[in-house]
Order: structure tokens, then sequence, then C-alpha cells
């Protein structure tokens, strides 16, 4: 496989009539890695993703494969592979002529075409679908062959633009895993785009998370799971209850806080000082029912299989959200703990 | 069950089929279409069975016994399909290169519109002003000493065509070609493809199918070529058309019957072209192209 030993981005940007969609991203790719740009729709992952694959030129900024700039060259000659939101099959050719499509473009012999097409065709298990045309084929087949069509060349780098977005939730969980399992078999770098936390977390070796263009953390799924840098991050990391707070006493990493009707302590994020405005994050299975904790009145109870997922409010009229493991009833009284350190308090 | 219940019962059974009031909106066109289209053609594919004399065959036979008559179906062609030809290829490198968004979009497909809106009369006349003996193009050739001649002959009813088609041809490959997905072209870009690759591998063929369509449509409009054959061209020679024939025929001899063979030959020959690129065009691939189109 001919690959680079690193992919360095640096300072990219890109406007959109004076707007930027792109705010200076700076990054490093590593050879294997899997790297994923997580972030709503709009924060510029997939402009990102397009300035990699030389789909958009760049306002700013550059990018270099090794010592190389990259940027310069146009698509066809960065030799990236690339797997469409809506896999851009050509519709006019049969799945084994769109895998084939990549390497009769290197001007291949015609039995190397034949056998890595072959070899592409059984990886993703869809050999008795050679013949068939793209329209034929089910949401979850057209995701495999666009999958194949990209890694068929080996190439030194895949991006994948939300490739998960058009299937099923089962569907979705089984390809993820697809994904990931030829990534490793194959040895493939992958840059990877989702407004999906989960798929980002399960998936990658390092996440990147947008918003507005900008970075706002980068880090191995552990650091943002646990430690996510600010509120915004914590938002898109599951922390479902993000209450707006006032810093009663610090001490040392512990702060005690108060607001939204709670009192709790938490671990601060960033330097604090009593009477500062915070955000308490505090994911809803890290908030218990029970003990010696703060009253809430239950609002909506909803069944999820193992627990149940629980809308409360608190006496000033905030929603928290928890799990509990029996089911209580609407309008019931609890009382709410949670441990400080699992919860966060970044400054707002 | 009372006869209300099974009354309804038929009813639903028969708009399941597709039969219910709504039919009816379909009355005024039908109409228009029997009293103004079918009857009208079915009379005139009678009238030529019927000529004076010769039997059934006559008039049909009368055409195409006569040189000066049948070579009429061979002048047309050669006008019309170079001429369908031209308008088709031109509007494909134009086309695609407006597929995009840009500024002056809309005046740029404007300009290229408005012969449209002329009519073949205007046109007809400005070339004569244009490319005729005194015109202003064969001025600025003051160093050819006898003036080049393109009009009144077949350059003139070549050239009336060409600007009159040409708008139709491209409008409609426009739409065509907006209609194909542009992520399929980036996708082959990463996969290795020129810009040349791009657009013979993956644009053509989507836009083949298309691309006949277009052709049959601009065709035929240049097959039934009339007023610019006798403005522009040289109706009794070189640009006797087969339309003029049928003219001559029914409203200056008066031989309605004869009028009405040259028609039915002319529809014919038109049929034939369209069938023949209708049949090529059945082999290309005419499923989705992805677009918005």
């Amino acid at each position: 496989m001919t690959g680079f030993d690193e992919l360095r981005l640096d300072g990219v940007r890109r406007r959109f009539g004076g707007q930027d969609a792109l705010a200076g991203l700076s990054l490093t790719i590593r050879r294997g890695e899997f790297i994923a740009l997580l972030g709503p729709s709009g924060c510029g992952k997939s402009t990102a993703l397009n300035c990699l694959a030389g789909l958009l030129p760049l306002s700013e900024g550059s990018i270099w494969q090794d010592g190389a700039r990259l940027d310069t060259l146009p698509p066809e000659k960065r030799g990236f592979g690339m797997v469409f939101q809506s896999y851009a099959l050509f519709p006019h050719l049969s799945v084994r002529k769109n895998i084939a499509f990549g390497l009769q473009m290197r001007r291949l012999p015609r039995d190397e075409v034949r056998r890595r097409t072959d070899q592409a065709l059984s990886l993703v298990r869809l050999e008795e679908h050679a013949k068939k045309l793209p329209g034929q084929l089910s949401g979850g087949q057209q995701q495999r062959v666009a999958i194949a069509r990209a890694v068929v060349l080996e190439p030194s780098l895949v991006l994948m633009d939300e490739p998960l977005s058009n299937l099923d939730a089962k569907l979705r969980l089984e390809m993820r895993t697809e994904i990931r399992r030829l990534h490793q078999t194959l040895g493939l770098t992958t840059v990877y785009v989702t407004h999906d936390q989960e798929e980002a977390l399960s998936l990658a070796d390092r996440l990147v998370v947008l918003r507005d263009g900008r970075v706002e953390q980068i880090g191995t799924p552990e650091d943002l799971h646990e430690r996510p840098a600010n509120r915004h991050v914590a938002d898109f990391m599951g922390y479902r209850n993000l209450l707006p707070m006032k810093v009663k006493a610090v001490h040392g990493p512990v702060v005690a806080v108060e607001g939204s009707g709670l009192t709790l302590e938490g671990t601060a994020v960033g330097p604090l000082s009593p009477g500062d405005d915070v955000v308490a994050g505090i994911r809803p299975e890290d908030l218990h029912e029970g003990g010696s904790g703060v009253p809430v009145t239950v609002e909506v109870v909803e069944y999820q299989g193992r627990e149940l997922a629980v809308e409360a409010r608190t006496q000033s009229g905030d929603a928290v959200h928890l799990r509990a493991a029996t089911r209580p009833a609407p309008g019931d009284q609890i009382t709410v703990t949670a441990a400080p350190a699992r919860v966060l308090v970044f400054p707002s | 069950m009372t006869r209300t219940q099974t009354r309804l019962a038929v009813r639903h059974r028969l708009a399941e089929r597709g039969v219910d009031r709504q039919l009816w909106l379909l009355v005024p066109g039908l109409a228009c279409v029997l009293a103004l289209f079918v009857y009208p053609f079915a009379y005139g594919i009678g009238l030529s069975f019927q000529p004076a004399e010769g039997g059934v065959f006559g008039a049909y036979r009368a055409f195409f016994a006569d040189a000066y008559q049948r070579d009429t179906i061979a002048t047309t062609l050669s006008l019309s399909l170079p001429a369908a030809i031209l308008n088709v290829a031109a509007s494909v490198p134009i086309a695609y290169r407006m597929r995009g968004r840009f500024r002056g979009k809309r005046l740029l497909t404007t300009v290229l519109v408005v012969p449209i809106t002329l009519g073949t009369v205007l046109t007809a006349e400005g070339l004569l002003n244009y490319l005729g003996p005194a015109g202003w193009f064969n001025r600025l050739l003051f160093f050819v000493d006898e003036p080049i001649r393109l009009t009144n002959n077949y350059w003139g009813v070549f050239f009336s065509l060409v600007i009159t088609g040409f708008p139709f041809a491209f409008l409609l490959i426009l739409s065509y070609l907006s209609g194909i997905d542009p992520t399929l072209e980036r996708a082959a870009a990463t996969l290795g493809a020129g810009r040349r690759q791009r657009f013979q591998r993956i644009t053509l063929p989507l836009l083949a199918p298309g691309l006949a369509t277009t052709f049959c449509l601009t065709f035929v409009l240049a097959f039934s070529v009339f007023p610019s054959a006798v403005l522009v061209g040289d109706p009794a020679g070189t640009t006797r058309v087969i339309s003029i024939a049928a003219y001559h025929a029914a409203y200056e001899v008066y031989d309605y019957s004869l009028g009405s063979a040259i028609a039915v030959v002319m529809g014919v020959v038109e049929l034939l072209v369209v069938a023949i690129v209708l049949g090529l065009r059945s082999l290309l691939y005419t499923g989705s192209t992805g677009g918005k189109g």
C-alpha cells in the first residue's frame, strides 16, 4: 500500500460568501489512525472532508502529506478513497464495473483489475450481485459497494461522509462493525465524518469535535467521554443535564454549586472562584434516585429495557433527566443525588 | 346487502382500477384532440388514397415516379439531419459549462433563448440583411473579390435552422444535465478520473438518452422547415424541401390528394428516423440519474 507516515492539516480555512464554514483546522493524522470528525450539522465537518478530498479548494492554510504539499493537487491526483453520504454509485454501471472504475482509471492490466475487483467483491460479500445495477440493490448493499469501490484502490486515506446516515438502525450497527473491521484488516487510514457521537466514540481512535467551523476538542474517545473540555462538547457527549448554576465555594478541584433548584458538589473544569456563573453537566445515568438528595417531581417516564428514563422538574422548574430502576408514577416526589466526581462544572 | 351498499362497493372497486369521477377531467382535452387532430389527420390520410386518377395509390405513385418530387426527401434530410446534429452537438458543451450556478446565468440563458421568440421570418430577414451579398458579413470580407453567397441557397436555410433549433436543443439538454447528480462526477474524481474521463465515462453515458430525445425533437422541427426554405433558400432548386412540394401540390396545383400523400410521406420519413434513434436509445441505460431532474 502506498501510504504516508503523517498527513498534516495546517490552519485549513474555508469561507463561503464571506462566512467561515471552517475556521482554521490544524490536525495531524498518523498512518493507520481512525479519525472521526464530529459535530452538529453546519459545524464544518463535511467541508473539512471535502477540502481533504480536493473537492473544495481551501481559502487559507495548507495540507501536507509527509513533506509534499497536497492542497494544490486536484482530487484525481490525491489517491484518496471517498465514500459519499448518498453513495454516489454510477447508476449506469454494474456493481463490478463500479468497483473496477478506479482500477481502470489507473490503467492497470486487465487481469489485475479482475483479480482485485473479485477480492473487493468478496470482501463486502457481494459476489452474487456483481452483475446488478446499483438501482437493484438495497441500501445496505449499495453502501457496501461504495465502500468496496473506495478501498479497492488501497488508498492512502479513506474519507467517509456520514456513510451510515441513510440506513436503518439495525443495519447501521452492523455496518459500523463492518467499517471498523475493514479498517483493521486492511490497515487503512480513515477520516470519518458523523453527527452521531455513539458512532464516533465506537469507531474512532481519535475524535475531533467541531462547532461553528472551530475545533472544540481533539482527543481519544475516553478523553472526550470522561473529560469534555467545555459544555458544548459535554452536550455532545451525552451530558444531557446542563444546568445553569452559581459557585458557592471552591475546595481544590471540588466546587459546591447551587441553582436551578439544586445544590450539588462537582469537579471544576478550569479555574473557578465563588460567585462565578457556571454550567453543571451530569449524565442521566449519573443522577441517581434516593438518598438525602434534592427533591424533584417526576413528569415523564420512558421504558428503555433495563432501566427507565425519567424526566423530572426541580422546585425552580428546571427539567432534569435521570435513570431509575423502578417505575415512579408521574407526579411522584423523589430525591436525586450525584457523585461529585460525576458532576462536571464548566465556566459558562 | 342493500342496494346503496352494493352500489358503493361497485364504485369502490372501480375507483381502485382508476375509474372514478376524475375521468371527466379528460373529456375537454380528449374532445379537442379528436376534433382538431385525429379527425383532420385521418381525413388527410383518406384524401391521399383518393386521387383523381391512378387508383388508390395513384398519388403516391405520382410522387415517387417524378424525380423532381422524389428528391425533396433527400433535400430535406440533407438540411435537417446535419442541422439537428449540429444543434445537439453545440448544445452539449455550452450546457455542460452552464449546468452549475453562476453569476449572469439567467442573462446568458435569455440571450440564447431569444431566437425562439423571434420566429423564423424575422430570423430569415436578419440573415438576408447580414449574410446577403451586400450585407455586413461580406463587407467585412473585403479581401475576397466575389461576395460569398450564404443566402438564397442551402447555407441560408441551414443557418436559419441552427438559429431557431439551437435554443430548443440547448434548453432540453440543460435540463437533462441538471438531472444528473453532480456528486457522481465528484466520486469519479476521487477514483482518479480526470476531467475528460469523467465526462466520457460518467456524464455522457447518463446524458445520451436525453441527447437522443433532443435530437428527435430538433430533427422533426427542422424536417418540417418551410418559411426559411422559401425566404433565405432557393425554393425552386437546392432547397426545394418536402413541405414546399406538399404546399405546391395542394395550393398551387390544387391536387389535394397529392398534397396529402406528400404530407403522409413526410410523416413516415420522420417516424423512420425517430424510430431508428429511439431504437438505439433503448440500448442505453435510461434509469435514474440520481439528480433533482
